[in-house]
């Protein structure tokens, strides 16, 4: 087998083999398999040593590179033609939503379709981007204004639904898979400095939609030290977690934090807090290593691709998945404001790792189908 | 382009985490080890105190007390307001818990309501989780079971205020909430405190103790046993009826305070989480002053029971012979000077010698052998039996009383002596003051022939090591004494029992002999030409009864003063209660001990 390295510049020869026969890329998949890995020794400490959840994450684990397996066997043409109904029947779905959906921790996100219990705010991580790749792949790029202003309204109408459940950071996640096929679709720096200003401007405005629980999480984002016993409490523990672990960390299983239950949803959103209590900077630099060289990998691939469709879609599924890593670990840091956003592949619970899986799926499936070119 | 700005962006979060982890590393390790180790006090469990016969003076009872911590309720207001409508806080609990909120730190939980009843508890359980920072402490609190029989003597504890916060160890009171603050509490607040424990354990977020790092065990505070008999103190305390007064009866031969009562008392145990300003109120402005301890911060006129040291005075300095007669026509008038000092016996007793003036308690005796003796001979004589000065006894705020001099006159009162002013002191009056404890350590002294003994309370203390240490008597031998002097005036004091003449013949007793005198003193100056009338003065201006002695006479085991308060004549109101605790004492010894222990 060969085709390790994502650096080399020439045409890969077409690999061989079971991976090649299920359509998997190398690379890809050990980088996925280590996270995935680490993610359960993290899980086994975090969750105080309970063998349940690691069970349950492994089915979930299982469930999830089942589904990735699956999408990678797809031709990217088939995945094209569904894109603008699996978008339409995505919106539609957080229509229904609003109207039908199961409430869970303050907000509607669940859609209950009798045999199982659906997210549609998560497909929409997938849908949106392949929508926005197929649109502007129709024409070429880069795109006139008054396609990327439809590419904006395309992306804007889930975001809102969204953000109405109220789902602050599958929104963000969901806009930032639209904004980043903008960017990759080479939309110019005016444009894009255009958006923040006047994301800037509706500033105010977001904030007279936001929920108590949101407006407070943004309040204590600004000063965590003003409420230390409420809101800031999530905040500043974690950075003692973190701060406390040092160059090497406490030991696996030693976090005094974490296993003293100072750290609150420690093994959910806040596990990289765990994770750099016990192994320290040292262990937080190889672990960004390995995220690196995942991201890496899906830009190369992304490079690789032979349509427009096949590079904005995989280098945006990279980029998004490169947005969860930066958004966690920023809010878990305490640069930025506390929204609900997991740390892919490690952080505990089902929904966003079948999402992320089905990504790289995708991302297999565009980089194992590419007809043989000459050089 | 996209790898450039995630490069970039990840080095800028690794950026960050070396901020946090290495940077700040050490104020994070601090951070979290507060987080974890706690360092908390193990106060020690409050020293007993036993009476002679080991009856339980002052213990220790668990009770329940619902507690705020500030800092981690949200709206304190609120809280007390919805705690109140499932137990009842009255008035009194918010003041105090607005009082203690001042003096403590936020994190330092503060009682709202204290002694529950276990209802009460059991009904706060049910809501506990409405209120988050709201708990119920069992704690131990001190408990008087023999309450106001036993309140002047022990005192009390109560919580410890700001002034005592500065005198005490602080840290080895880290978790105690109560200090003695007088009588035998206070006193022996070294000994019954004992010694802090500490205990390091690892907390979790919410608090809760998970392990104990380390563990130093806190030492007891010390058990004290009294000399105090709770027979004798029962008995003073029944005799006295509804008279305010004292009795103080001292064993004459250790100086153990076998009974030191006041009355009217209080209970000491409403102090003991804070008086209600209500009850504080009552007690403070009752016209009886139950807080007074008069035992030994009463100052009375001695009166006529001071007669047996002042014939002593004249015998030992040698101004007059235990025989020499002196006329008493009813009044005494210095030479040169109209004012007649009156005799309480109108008629006048005739001839008297020391014997009989001390029997039929002779004022004008007394006047002369005053004005022979000078109040100089008069003021040094008296000092060696412990007038005019605290008894040192093991208890806070003795008062001195008063013995006059000139020197005192001069700088008190910015004038001469004048030789009038001997004459009364020479029957207990004028700006003669003694405590009743006073009274009853110079008869000790009498009983004892000259030697003088410091009263104390407590009589040994149960040591950490398990042994019993006694405290020390402390005596002093009067120097140059004659005893044939001591004995002619016991014989005269005795005399004043059984003498057929005698003043406080009705308590004379067939199973020992007693020795005493009886005293009244002035409360009220009567007019050169008025007359006394009993039942036409008022209640409170009426004349206090005074009685010393002490028993057997021959072989002193106790000696005693009572004062009774507007209770008249010292013969037939003091003396009885005189008698009835020294029967309690010999009578009760000779037959068979009554009780166990």
């Amino acid at each position: 087998m060969t085709g390790i390295s994502f650096t080399h510049e020439s045409q890969p020869a077409r690999p061989t083999g079971l991976l090649a026969w299920l359509h998997l890329d190398l690379p890809l998949l050990t980088g996925l398999m280590l996270l995935s890995g680490v993610g359960l020794l993290i899980l086994y400490s975090a969750g105080d040593q309970e063998w349940a959840l690691i069970q349950r994450q492994l089915v979930r684990l299982g469930i999830a590179f089942g589904v990735m397996i699956i999408l990678a066997q797809l031709h990217i043409t088939h995945l094209r033609r569904w894109s603008p109904w699996l978008y339409i029947a995505g919106v539609l779905m957080l229509v229904a939503v609003i109207f039908f959906g199961q409430t869970g921790k303050g907000a509607q996100r669940w859609l209950d379709l009798g045999f199982f219990r659906f997210q549609p705010s998560e497909m929409m991580k997938l849908a949106l981007p392949m929508m926005i790749a197929w649109y502007l792949a129709e024409k070429r790029l880069p795109p006139k204004r008054r396609r990327l202003l439809a590419a904006a309204i395309m992306t804007l109408i889930p975001v809102l639904l969204i953000a109405k459940q109220p789902d602050l950071g599958t929104a963000l996640l969901v806009a930032s898979a639209g904004i980043c096929i903008l960017f990759l679709a080479g939309i110019g720096w005016q444009l894009i400095s255009l958006f923040a200003v006047s994301m800037a401007a509706l500033g105010p405005v977001i904030w007279f939609f936001m929920h108590d629980y949101q407006k407070r999480r943004v309040l204590t984002f600004i000063n965590p030290e003003n409420d230390p016993l409420g809101a800031g409490y999530h905040i500043i523990q974690s950075k003692i977690a973190i701060g406390s672990g040092g160059l090497t960390g406490k030991g696996w299983l030693n976090g005094t934090q974490s296993h003293l239950e100072f750290l609150p949803e420690r093994h959910t959103d806040f596990v990289f807090a765990v994770i750099s209590e016990e192994f320290g900077l040292i262990g937080i630099a190889a672990l960004l290593a390995l995220y690196f060289f995942i991201i890496l990998r899906g830009l190369y691939i992304a490079t690789q691709a032979q349509d427009t469709f096949s590079r904005l879609l995989s280098g945006a599924l990279t980029l998004v998945f490169f947005v969860y890593l930066f958004v966690n670990i920023g809010m878990v840091s305490g640069v930025l404001p506390v929204v609900g956003v997991p740390l892919p592949l490690i952080s505990y619970g089902g929904t966003s790792l079948v999402t992320i899986l089905a990504g790289f799926g995708i991302l297999m499936s565009i980089h194992t189908h590419r007809k043989l070119l000459p050089t | 382009m996209a790898a450039i700005i995630v490069t970039l962006t990840l080095l800028l979060l690794l950026t960050r985490m070396l901020y946090l982890q290495v940077l700040n590393h050490e104020h994070f390790t601090t951070l979290s080890l507060d987080n974890r180790v706690k360092l908390e006090p193990r106060p020690p469990t409050r020293g007993l105190i036993y009476d002679s016969h080991g009856t339980i003076l002052a213990q220790n009872l668990p009770a329940y007390s619902l507690d705020i911590i500030p800092e981690k309720t949200p709206d304190i207001d609120a809280t007390i307001q919805a705690l109140s409508e499932i137990i009842p806080i009255n008035e009194d609990d918010r003041k105090r818990f607005k009082r203690l909120r001042q003096q403590r730190r936020r994190f330092d939980s503060i009682p709202i309501r204290v002694r529950l009843s276990d209802e009460e508890v059991a009904r706060f359980a049910v809501n506990q989780h409405r209120f988050p920072g709201v708990d119920v402490q069992a704690k131990l609190l001190r408990d008087y079971p023999l309450q106001e029989q036993t309140a002047h003597v022990l005192g009390y504890v109560g919580r410890i205020n700001k002034q005592e916060l500065q005198r005490i160890n602080a840290s080895n009171y880290s978790g105690t909430s109560h200090i003695g603050k007088n009588g035998v509490e206070k006193t022996y607040e070294n000994q019954l405190h004992g010694n802090v424990g500490l205990q390091q354990v690892e907390v979790n977020a919410k608090g809760r103790v998970l392990r104990v790092l380390e563990n130093q065990p806190p030492q007891p505070g010390e058990n004290l046993h009294l000399f105090l008999d709770m027979d004798l103190q029962a008995a003073a305390m029944e005799a006295l009826k509804d008279y305010n007064g004292a009795v103080a009866a001292i064993d004459t031969r250790t100086g153990g305070v076998l009974a030191l009562v006041s009355k009217p008392g209080y209970d000491p145990n409403l102090f003991v989480e804070g008086i209600s300003s209500k009850d504080y109120k009552a007690l403070r402005d009752s016209l009886d002053k139950p807080l007074f301890n008069r035992a030994i911060r009463g100052q009375y006129p001695p009166g006529s029971t001071v007669k047996p040291f002042i014939g002593l005075a004249g015998l030992e300095m040698g101004v007059v012979s235990f025989n020499q007669q002196t006329y008493c026509p009813g009044f005494y008038q210095l030479p040169g000077h109209d004012h007649k000092y009156r005799d309480w016996k109108k008629t006048g007793h005739g001839q008297m010698a020391m014997e009989d003036a001390i029997i039929q308690s002779c004022d004008v005796y007394y006047y002369e052998l005053a004005r022979t003796l000078g109040i100089d001979r008069l003021h040094d004589f008296l000092t060696t039996l412990g007038f005019g000065s605290r008894s040192g006894i093991d208890l806070t705020g003795e008062r001195s009383g008063l013995l006059p001099s000139r020197e005192w006159k001069r700088k008190a009162r910015r004038e001469p002596w004048y030789p009038g002013e001997t004459l009364i002191t020479g029957i207990g009056q004028g700006y003669f003051l003694t405590t009743p404890l006073q009274l009853a350590t110079a008869t000790a002294t009498l009983a004892n022939r000259g030697q003088r003994i410091r009263p104390r309370m407590v009589k040994s203390i149960d040591l950490p090591d398990g042994t019993r240490e006694a405290t020390r008597m402390e005596s002093t031998q009067l120097s140059q004494v004659d005893p044939e002097h001591w004995e002619q005036i016991i014989h005269a004091m005795q005399q004043v029992v059984e003498g057929l003449r005698g003043t406080a013949r009705r308590i004379r007793s067939d199973h020992y002999s007693i020795a005493g005198k009886t005293g009244t003193a002035q409360v009220f100056t009567i007019k050169q030409d008025e007359e006394y009338d009993e039942a036409t003065v008022d209640k409170r201006k009426r004349d206090h009864a005074l009685f010393i002695a002490f028993a057997p006479v021959d072989e002193p085991r106790i000696a005693i003063a009572v004062i009774v308060e507007n209770g008249g004549h010292g013969g037939s109101v003091a003396a009885p209660i005189a008698r009835k605790v020294m029967d309690r004492y010999l009578l009760r010894e000779a037959s068979t001990p009554t009780r166990l222990h």
